[in-house]
This record gives C-alpha cells, sequence and structure tokens, in this order.
C-alpha cells in the first residue's frame, strides 16, 4: 500500500474545495446567463467529486492527516482528519456527487429561464463541500457550523422550485426537523463538551471511558435524537417524504443517497467511537427504532403513489435496515462479543453504501420519468419501457438491488446483516435475544414488502399500456442522464457480484473502530460469516444464473421445440377494447396490504356516486378516494403544533409594543442574571 | 471432481424430472380421493411435451420482461436444485449458498413472475401479482424466524450443516421447537407454491386465483416453462421439509450407492409429503384472500415459538 | 371430517364407458385436420376452452357433466383451462348471435396453434331451433373454421367425447 503524505493529501482537500468554490462563485457570478451558469456549477462540482474520490481511496487504504487552525473559529478553532471511517462515507459522498453532477448538468436544463441557475450551483457546490467537510470535522464547534452550513445549503436547493405550494410547505418542514435535530446536537455536544472537559473528538473516547452517571444517557439520547432526525428515522422522518419529492431530482438524489448517511455516520463515531460500550439499551433502543423505521417505512413506501414520495419512504426503510446492523453492533458490543460487532458494523456500512447507490440510481430514474411525462403520479404512467427502454433498465437494477434480491449489492448487505442478526444468540441475556427475534422478523418483513412494493413501482410505471398522453408521448432522456444512470447500475452489479473489495477496505474500517477483526472471512469467490455458519458466493451463482438461462433456450432448440412467436392482443374475455383503464392501478396492487395492515394506515375510504337522473342501475360520474393516514402526523405532530401554537398565543401578551414595558423586562432580565453570576 | 460433477448433475435431472412427476402424483392422488381415476401419473410430461410443440402468442403489450420471465423461473429453480443438499451433504455446489440465499433465489423468481404478471396490463394478471406479492411478503417474517429457529439448535445456517447434525443427532428431530418450526415452513410451503387452502391450482375462476392469474397470458414453450418451474418449486420446497427436518437417508460422503439409496428415500419422503398435500387439499376449501394473512400469522406465531423455546427451554 | 373420509373410503370408482355404439347420431369430421404428429401430441394431453356463443346453457350442463367422476375427462388427459392461451380446443356451443361473434373470433385468435374447434350442439352446427332469429348470425362455421360438429340438442357428455376423439384419431 502506497503511503502518501499528509501534505499531499491536504492539497488533493485543498483542490476539490477550490474547485467547489470555483463552482459556487463562478455560478453567482455568471448568473446572467443561465446556461453559462449551468455548465460552470456542474463542472466545477464533477471536478470537486472526482477530488473527494482520491482522497476517499487514499483514505480507506489507511493514509490520514490532521489539519488544526486555531483562531478561524472562536474557542477551539478549526480542525479537520482523516481516518477510514471518514474515508468511507467521503466516497459514499464522491460517489453520489459525481454521479448527481453528471446527471444535473442535463437535468436542469429545463430550469433555465425558470428557476435560478446561478443560486442552485451555488447552493449545491456549498452543500457538497460541506457534507465533506462535516466528515472530516474533528471537534465539535467545526462539526456543527459544518453541519448547520450543509442543512441550509440542503434547504436552499430544496426551495428550487420555489414558484410552487408543495415545495414552500416542504422546505418549511425540513427547515423546522433539522433545527430541531441541530438544537438537540448543539446541547448534547456541549454537555459532552461540559463534562469530557474538550471539544476534541480524539480525547472523547479515553475520557467517556470511566464516565458514568444519568448525563451520559442524556447526551447519547440528545446526540442519537439530532442525528436521528438527519437520518430520517421514525417518528423524525416527516420531513423526507415531503423534501424529497419537491427538491429538484440530483438534489433528491444526494440528500436521499448521501446527506441522510452523515446521521449514520455521526450514530456510528457515537456509539463506536466517541463513546465506549455503552449499557444494553442503547443498542437495544437503535435496534428497535431500526427495526420500526425498516418495517414502517416499507409500508408507508407501498401505499404512496407519488414516485418520488414512495422512494423517499423506502430511504426510511433503509436506514431502518443500517440502523439494525448499526444496532446490533453496538450492542455485541455491550456483551464484549467484538468480532460479531465488527461483523454487524460492516454489514450496516456495507448497507449504507449500497443505499447511497440504489436509491441515487432510483431517485435519476424518476428524475428521468418526470421529465418525459411531467408527472410524479404512477397512476398515469405506464408502458414507459417501450419508450425509455434504458431508463427502464437502469430502473429495473435499482429496484432489484433495494429489493435485496441476487445478484445485486443489496442483497449481500442485507445477507451480511441477516447473519450477524442470527449469531446473536451468542448473547447470554434473553430479553436481548427476544429483541434480535423481533429484528430478524422485521427486516424479514421488510424485505418481503419491499420486493412487492418495487413490484408496483416498476410494473405499474413501467409495464403495460400508458395511463395517460404524458405518458403516451414520453421518450428516452439525454446521454449524460443516461451515463449517470447507467454508471450507478452497473456498479449495482459490481458491488453485488464482486463484494470482496469494498468488504476488506470496510473490514479495516471496523477494526480502527472496535480493534478486532470482523466474524467474516472472504474471498473473490465466496463470504463466511463465523466459520461455517453461513456462506455465500455471489460469484457463483451470477455465473452458474448467466449459464442457466443460456442453456435453457439452447436445450429448446436442440429438443425441436416450436420456437415461433406470434404477437396477439392481450387476453380479456373477448372484450372489444383493449384501454389504459383496464389495467391494475398502483391502488389495487396496494389494497390488499392496505386491508391487512388498516390497523396502521387506517385507510379513509369515501365513494362518491351520482346516479343518472332517470335510473339508479346507471351513473354519471364515481368518485373513489382510499387515503391512508400516517399516524405519526395525526398523533404526534400535530398535537405538537397545535401545543407550540397555543404557547405562542399565550406569549403574545408579552408583546405590548409599550416601549416601558420592554424596558422592564430589561431590568428584569439584568437582575436575574446578575443573581445567577453572583 | 468428476464425482462432484456427476452428483451435481444427478441433482439437477432429479428435480427437472422430478417435478412434473410430483404434480401428477398429487393430481392423481386426489383425483383417487375424489372418486375418480383422474389424468395418468404422467401425464404432466405430456402436457410439457405438447406445450412445446405449440407455438407462443405474446400480447402485444408486453415488453421483454414477460419473455424472459419464463427463463428465469426455470433457471432460477435449476440453481436451487445445485445447492440444496438432496442426495449427498457433500454437494459441490453446496458452498455457493445458504439457506437464506435460497430463500431470496425464490423470491427474485417471484419478483419476476409478478413483474411479467403485469406486463400485459390485463386486470387479472394485476390482480395475481398483487394477490402473490402480499402472500409472498407475509410469508416471510416465517421463513426468517423458522430459520432461525432452526440455526439456534444446529448451530448453522449451511443447509449441508443442517443436514449433517440432524442426522448425526436424532434426539434433536425430537425436540418441540423443531417440530413447531416444520409446522410453520409446511403452512408457508403450501402458501408459496400456491396450494390450498392459500391457492387453488385448479381453478377456473380468475377471480379466486393468486398464481393462476399472473401465468394466464403464457403459452407454448413460455407456459412449459412456468409449469415445469412452479413444479420444481413445489419439489424443491417439499425435499427440503423433507432433509432440514427428517434428515435421514441423505448420503452423508459421495459413496455412489448410498447416494443412490438416497434418491430412494428422498422419493419415498417427498411422495409422503405429497400424499399429505392431496390429503390436506381434498379436505379442506380455499381460504378467503383476506383470512390468508390469519393463517400466516399463525404460522409465524408457531416459529416465534419455536425460536422461544429454545430461549427458555434450554 | 370424519364423514367425509367414510364416504370417500366407501364409494367404490364408477366410470362411464365411452365405447361408441351403433345407434347414435353420427360426428361429422370436416375438412380441416392437424397434422398427424400434431394428432399424437394433442391425443394425449388436450386442453379445452369452452365458448358460450349464445347457447341456451343447456350444452354447457352437459359439458359440465365431463368434469363429475363418472365421465371424469381428464383419465384421457382432457383437461379445461381458464385461459384460450392455454388451450389447444375451442369447445363452441350455441348459434353464433350478433354480440358474440367478435368475442369468438377474437378468443380463436387468442389460441395458440395448431388448435382445434369443436361445434357442441345442433344449434353451433345450424343455429338449431334459433335459425333466423333476429340477434342470431349464423352457425358456429360462419365466423371461425369448425373441425368437428357434435350433433344433438343436447349431445350427451358421451358424444362430446367421441367427438373431440374423433378428430384425434384416438382409438377406446
Amino acid at each position: 500500500m502506497t503511503q502518501i503524505g499528509e501534505a499531499q493529501l491536504l492539497r488533493l482537500l485543498a483542490v476539490a474545495l477550490a474547485c467547489f468554490m470555483a463552482g459556487a462563485l463562478g455560478a453567482l457570478v455568471c448568473g446572467r446567463s443561465a446556461r453559462f451558469a449551468r455548465w460552470v456549477g456542474h463542472v466545477a462540482a464533477i471536478l470537486g467529486g472526482l477530488g473527494l474520490l482520491f482522497l476517499s481511496l487514499a483514505g480507506l487504504a489507511g493514509n490520514t492527516f490532521g489539519f488544526f487552525l486555531p483562531r478561524l473559529i472562536p474557542i477551539s478553532g478549526v480542525a479537520l482528519g482523516l481516518d477510514r471511517l471518514s474515508a468511507f462515507f467521503l466516497l459514499v459522498i464522491a460517489i453520489g456527487a459525481l454521479t448527481a453532477s453528471v446527471y444535473g448538468l442535463a437535468y436542469t436544463r429545463e430550469y433555465e429561464g425558470r428557476h435560478s441557475l446561478a443560486a442552485y450551483g451555488f447552493a449545491f457546490n456549498f452543500f457538497l463541500a460541506a457534507m465533506a467537510l462535516v466528515v472530516l470535522a474533528r471537534n465539535g464547534l467545526t462539526f456543527l457550523i459544518l453541519w448547520e452550513g450543509m442543512s441550509l445549503a440542503s434547504y436552499l436547493l430544496v426551495m428550487t422550485e420555489n414558484d410552487r405550494r408543495e415545495t414552500l410547505r416542504a422546505g418549511w418542514t425540513y427547515l423546522v426537523m433539522t433545527h430541531a435535530g441541530f438544537a438537540c446536537l448543539l446541547v448534547g455536544f456541549l454537555v459532552m463538551g461540559h463534562f469530557a472537559g474538550t471539544m476534541d473528538f480524539a480525547r472523547w473516547h479515553a475520557l467517556t471511558g470511566g464516565w458514568h452517571g444519568p448525563a451520559r444517557h442524556a447526551v447519547f439520547v440528545l446526540l442519537g435524537l439530532g442525528f436521528g432526525s438527519k437520518a430520517g428515522v421514525i417518528p423524525l422522518h416527516i420531513w423526507l417524504p415531503q423534501a424529497h419529492p419537491a427538491a429538484p431530482t440530483p438534489v433528491s438524489a444526494l440528500m436521499s443517497g448521501v446527506m441522510i448517511k452523515l446521521g449514520i455516520y455521526g450514530l456510528v463515531r457515537l456509539g463506536f467511537d466517541w463513546f465506549g460500550p455503552g449499557p444494553a439499551w442503547w443498542g437495544a433502543a437503535v435496534l428497535i427504532v431500526a427495526a420500526i423505521s425498516a418495517v414502517l417505512g416499507v409500508l408507508y413506501a407501498l401505499v404512496e403513489h407519488d414516485l418520488k414520495r414512495l422512494l423517499a419512504y423506502h430511504s426510511v426503510e433503509n436506514i431502518g435496515i443500517i440502523l439494525l446492523g448499526v444496532g446490533a453492533g453496538m450492542l455485541f458490543q455491550t456483551y464484549g462479543l467484538h468480532a460479531l460487532a465488527a461483523l454487524a458494523l460492516v454489514a450496516g456500512l456495507y448497507h449504507t453504501l449500497n443505499h447511497a447507490i440504489f436509491k441515487s440510481l432510483l431517485f435519476m430514474g424518476s428524475g428521468a420519468i418526470l421529465q418525459a411525462t411531467h408527472t410524479r403520479n404512477m397512476e398515469e404512467m405506464g408502458g414507459l419501457i417501450k419508450r425509455m427502454p434504458q431508463t427502464a433498465v437502469c430502473f429495473l437494477v435499482g429496484s432489484v438491488a433495494i429489493a435485496a434480491l441476487p445478484p445485486f449489492n443489496g442483497f449481500i448487505s442485507e445477507w451480511l446483516t441477516f447473519q450477524s442478526l442470527l449469531l446473536s444468540f451468542q448473547i447470554p441475556a434473553r430479553a436481548t435475544n427476544l429483541v434480535f427475534v423481533v429484528a430478524v422478523a422485521a427486516l424479514a418483513l421488510t424485505s418481503g414488502l419491499a420486493a412487492a412494493c418495487f413490484v408496483k413501482a416498476f410494473g405499474i410505471t413501467f409495464l403495460a399500456l400508458p395511463r395517460s398522453e404524458h405518458a403516451e408521448r414520453a421518450h428516452e432522456v439525454t446521454f449524460s442522464m443516461r451515463a449517470a444512470m447507467l454508471l450507478l447500475a452497473i456498479s449495482c452489479l459490481g458491488l453485488g457480484v464482486a463484494p470482496f473489495p469494498v468488504l476488506s477496505f470496510l473490514n479495516k474500517t471496523t477494526f480502527d473502530l472496535i480493534g478486532t477483526q470482523a466474524d467474516v472471512r472472504f474471498q473473490w469467490t465466496s463470504i463466511a460469516a463465523h466459520g461455517a455458519f453461513a456462506t455465500v458466493s455471489p460469484l457463483w451463482i451470477a455465473a452458474a444464473l448467466l449459464v442457466l438461462l443460456a442453456a435453457i433456450p439452447i436445450g429448446l432448440r436442440l429438443t425441436g421445440a416450436n420456437l415461433r412467436r406470434r404477437t396477439y392482443e392481450t387476453w380479456g374475455c373477448g372484450r372489444a377494447l383493449q384501454t389504459a383503464r383496464f389495467e391494475y392501478t398502483a391502488t389495487a396492487f396496494a389494497n390488499p396490504f392496505k386491508r391487512v395492515f388498516g390497523l396502521l394506515y387506517r385507510p379513509v375510504k369515501e365513494l362518491d356516486i351520482e346516479f343518472h337522473p332517470e335510473s339508479r342501475f346507471f351513473m354519471r360520474t364515481i368518485a373513489y378516494r382510499n387515503e391512508a393516514r400516517s399516524i405519526f402526523e395525526d398523533a404526534l405532530y400535530r398535537p405538537l403544533t397545535r401545543f407550540a401554537q397555543s404557547l405562542g398565543r399565550r406569549a403574545r401578551v408579552l408583546q405590548s409594543g409599550n416601549v416601558h414595558v420592554y424596558l422592564l423586562y430589561i431590568l428584569i432580565a439584568l437582575v436575574v442574571l446578575l443573581l445567577l453570576a453572583r | 471432481m468428476l464425482i462432484g460433477i456427476l452428483i451435481e448433475l444427478a441433482q439437477l435431472l432429479l428435480v427437472a424430472l422430478g417435478a412434473p412427476l410430483l404434480v401428477g402424483l398429487i393430481r392423481k392422488l386426489k383425483a383417487r380421493l375424489q372418486g375418480r381415476r383422474g389424468a395418468r401419473l404422467l401425464q404432466p410430461y405430456l402436457d410439457m411435451r405438447k406445450w412445446l410443440v405449440k407455438e407462443a402468442v405474446v400480447s402485444e403489450n408486453t415488453s421483454w420482461i414477460f419473455r424472459f420471465t419464463p427463463y428465469l423461473q426455470a433457471s432460477v429453480m435449476l440453481l436451487s436444485a445445485l445447492l440444496i443438499p438432496l442426495l449427498t451433504v457433500q454437494t459441490p455446489l453446496g458452498f455457493t449458498g445458504n439457506i437464506i440465499v435460497l430463500m431470496y433465489l425464490f423470491l427474485l423468481a417471484t419478483f419476476f413472475l409478478a413483474l411479467a404478471g403485469l406486463d400485459a396490463g390485463s386486470a387479472f394478471g394485476g390482480m395475481g401479482s398483487s394477490r402473490e406479492m402480499t402472500i409472498a411478503a407475509l410469508a416471510e417474517p416465517t421463513v426468517m424466524i423458522a430459520i432461525f429457529a432452526i440455526a439456534l439448535r444446529v448451530g448453522s445456517t449451511s443447509l449441508a450443516e443442517i443436514v449433517r447434525r440432524g442426522a448425526s443427532e436424532s434426539m434433536l428431530l425430537l425436540n418441540p421447537g423443531h417440530l413447531l418450526a416444520f409446522i410453520a415452513l409446511f403452512i408457508v410451503t403450501l402458501a408459496e407454491t400456491g396450494r390450498l387452502p392459500i391457492d387453488n391450482p385448479s381453478t377456473h375462476l380468475e377471480l379466486t386465483m393468486i398464481h393462476e392469474a399472473m401465468i394466464l397470458e403464457y403459452s407454448g414453450r413460455h407456459l412449459a416453462l412456468v409449469e415445469w418451474a412452479s413444479g420444481m418449486k413445489l419439489f424443491l420446497f417439499l425435499s427440503l421439509l423433507a432433509n432440514l427436518f427428517f434428515p435421514w437417508g441423505v448420503a452423508m460422503n459421495r459413496n455412489g450407492s448410498l447416494v443412490l439409496l438416497a434418491g430412494v428415500v428422498l422419493a419415498l419422503k417427498v411422495g409422503l409429503l405429497a400424499a399429505i398435500i392431496a390429503v390436506l387439499e381434498t379436505s379442506m376449501a380455499k381460504l378467503r384472500l383476506f383470512r390468508v394473512p390469519e393463517l400466516l400469522s399463525g404460522s409465524f406465531l408457531l416459529a416465534l415459538l419455536a425460536v422461544a423455546s429454545f430461549f427458555f427451554v434450554r | 371430517m370424519t364423514t367425509l373420509w367414510k364416504k370417500i373410503l366407501k364409494t367404490p370408482l364408477v366410470l362411464e364407458s365411452v365405447a361408441p355404439s351403433a345407434n347414435e347420431a353420427p360426428i361429422e369430421v370436416l375438412g380441416r385436420s392437424v397434422r398427424e404428429l400434431v394428432a399424437d401430441r394433442l391425443g394425449r394431453s388436450l386442453h379445452i376452452r369452452q365458448v358460450d356463443a349464445g347457447s341456451c346453457n343447456g350444452c354447457e350442463l352437459e359439458i359440465a357433466a365431463l368434469n363429475n367422476p363418472y365421465y371424469d375427462l381428464e383419465r384421457f388427459g382432457l383437461h379445461f383451462v381458464a385461459s384460450p392461451r392455454h388451450a389447444d380446443c375451442l369447445l363452441v356451443t350455441g348459434p353464433v348471435t350478433r354480440n358474440m361473434a367478435d368475442p369468438l373470433k377474437r378468443t380463436y385468435e387468442a389460441t395458440p396453434d395448431p388448435k382445434l374447434v369443436v361445434a357442441v350442439g345442433d344449434c353451433a352446427k345450424d343455429c338449431g331451433i334459433f335459425a333466423g332469429g333476429y340477434g342470431v348470425l349464423g352457425p358456429v362455421s360462419s365466423v371461425i373454421p369448425v373441425d368437428i360438429v357434435v350433433s344433438g340438442c343436447p349431445p350427451t357428455p358421451r358424444m362430446i367425447l367421441l367427438g373431440i376423439f374423433a378428430v384425434l384419431e384416438r382409438r377406446f
């Protein structure tokens, strides 16, 4: 392994940041010409993304750097550093940044003249730079400032299409949720800094080892809430299904594929780096929240017919799957099973990378469909596989990968997660064992439901006849959008068939954090978890499938089968006309799930029939609505906002408009402060 | 090396050729129980041969997915035949996948069949896809928890290892958890392979169909492949039940005569399970679609009990 | 449940013979015939789709009887299917009404080749008592090519079986 000096790594980082900065400022300067701003913004982002890619690969190879600038921020100064965990997340960011920029270059063309591409280019580059720096931050204040910068930049990006009501509402929800999370982080970091006596991340691990007491739990909960709200775990998920559809597609791909992963980054740092092994309830809490997020995320996705909202709910689900790995790792660590902890963490981190790839791919596919059909409503799509064949193949690859089916990447990480959960029987505590049983069942249900959901997503969108004129007239999107999708689709297959290289890097990453090799052996041809407990050979399976797929047509030819194919209309019991109205709709597809899980959806059913005035046997119009409601919005957020509003109404009394009263307030505040500071 | 290839080939042929016979056997037994003589035992082979001489009529609305799916179905089932220790625990390709891989391979086949059901744009196909995916999704937790129960006792999720441990420690088979897991997986088998009381394989009414509704559009060689694959799926599930829970007779090495014996014993065990299915199908009516989740959650509870019994009765 | 099983175990197998006898109406095999090889294969596995082109449902009752344990058509390798895509043989009943002419044609087209068409009953043969009715278009052969005609109003299940066998040149 080649060693690269610190100075060179820093130079690489500086170059990448300079690219982003040039892109950001260049887009602002060239704001007059939308076309120019678009090119400057995206090309700079691509170059910066390449820089990040090299930096992350160098980091994964074991190179590190530390960088400290004492004066830039008061109190602690700016501290940056690179280790394998940071490098791994940098890799996720780099892949997302590269593909989203290539895709965005073509996608944002239709914004010219409608939305400000200068602001977009500025925020896009700023967003990428902030995300890259967040994972490199090495002290509390640096981290918080960059984290807030990342949130604000993404808020600006969500607001790009600000001429729609929906976007304004989504932006507001996102802003509130992200700041609620930020407040938790701020308090958590300050309490942590107070007890540890330093804001320096590197020293927290050593200092928190012997720290007990309620404050430690409070810090864990606060930071967990803060990172969880960014990751989008249930019940802090409500901003995802609003913000992701409202944002421009490259931004949805980046937010869903990359940004929410930084919540995972924070949780991994929290559980494995900053704190040593915590009490069992920490891991159990993460595991239970993860199980709930996974199952409810996919269940909400199933009844969602807005393609981008559906994908957003799947992000909630996949964050749940990732956290199943992370939570299991934390529990294993509590019980001293470090090799298994490393295995679970490897599974979680691998799923992080995989989700970044297939979710970006799927969002880009949905963006391509959005451009081709001008709708996100699946009920108006259909037949797109004939009109957009390449997008269809890419979307199919993404669907199979997210449904965790072999031989694609989602399968490998879910398989590893399953093995680590099954190996939990080595933990000698019954209550914990049962938590793991619940987790196994939740993961199994999730994977089945995800497969069902993507049969719906792909089948209704791409197959059969187009359900609207827009879908009828759809055509394939431009080359650079297809190129980005194709790149991601190939990665899905590559990481699914040959997971060896990335897994070996991940193994080293978890070794750095936990100090033990993961309980998994792998070579090019096979992966074996915990000795002979479980083996899989993705390469062999893919090869055997390929051979059999080729052998069967040859066999048919040899046996002299009739190979004639005649095309005729779909069988419809002899009815005269086949139109798209005969097709099964997305609503109908999801209806069995709505009934089976009715307790959860509490569906609202409305049937309005206007009969013909002369006979009730004929009707004029029929309107059917069957919507699922979100328990969380009904039962948690609505009372919360109502409470906040009533509080605000009461507080209004204070603001009388009378200067004398305000002076009195100041006086009281002064007295109180003096008394406190005495 | 050569023996290894021969063994894999034998397993492949056993599943490929045994599947139509199994389907014929269940049909024959059911017919006899209904007081009919019924079709020949070898009728499924004749049906297959017939479909192969017929042309394929394909709907003009369909895409390549529809034509690709039958090949994928058959490939996945043949691949699974290579992974499962049907005759001997020393299958050369046994290492390429454990039981979880196997279940995901089946899910892959179901995924594409459901897509093919939607592809022609007929209401029946979509209905079948929707129902099939509902049942597949609801069966998944039972499968995994039952696997968990097995893995707890055996200490492995490798198929060969489960069979080996089961054969060497016969007391393991009398464990209540083991039997509960068997019943749970048996119910799932009925659901996954589209048997009564979940799905009626011989129904003519489109509105009651699940599996059949998805394949209404297939004809000719495509239909032959799909029917063959669903026969193989049934064969694989039954032999999994037979060999994982009652691993008697499975060869522990690659000795030729033992492997041959294993084939005979497997045929007997699968035949017995087929008879049980025939008896069940004769004495039971199909459940309403929305009662199926209750049955599946019942099987889930059994699997859960199987796991719990390990933790609390050890 | 126990009563059911007692009944199942006690009831002996009773089957109707299908050997042809002299005093039954003849079966007409029309011009078109299936190639020999295919006839051999179809002869041992024939999937049937029944199409009601406007029948009074008398013939349907007889056809339904084919499925019962007495006639048990499955023992001959015959089987009713739910989709013309799966079928090798269309069993058409009734005079073809104006509304059913198009669906009948579509069903015929939807059936993969090689295929047989059997017109069952007098109505299918020559419109029977419905001949000349305002809703009646004509016999089955006026809409799709027919391979065989089984007369009778309605024909017995045995006759229908014999009709199918006649075109397959199968002896029992």
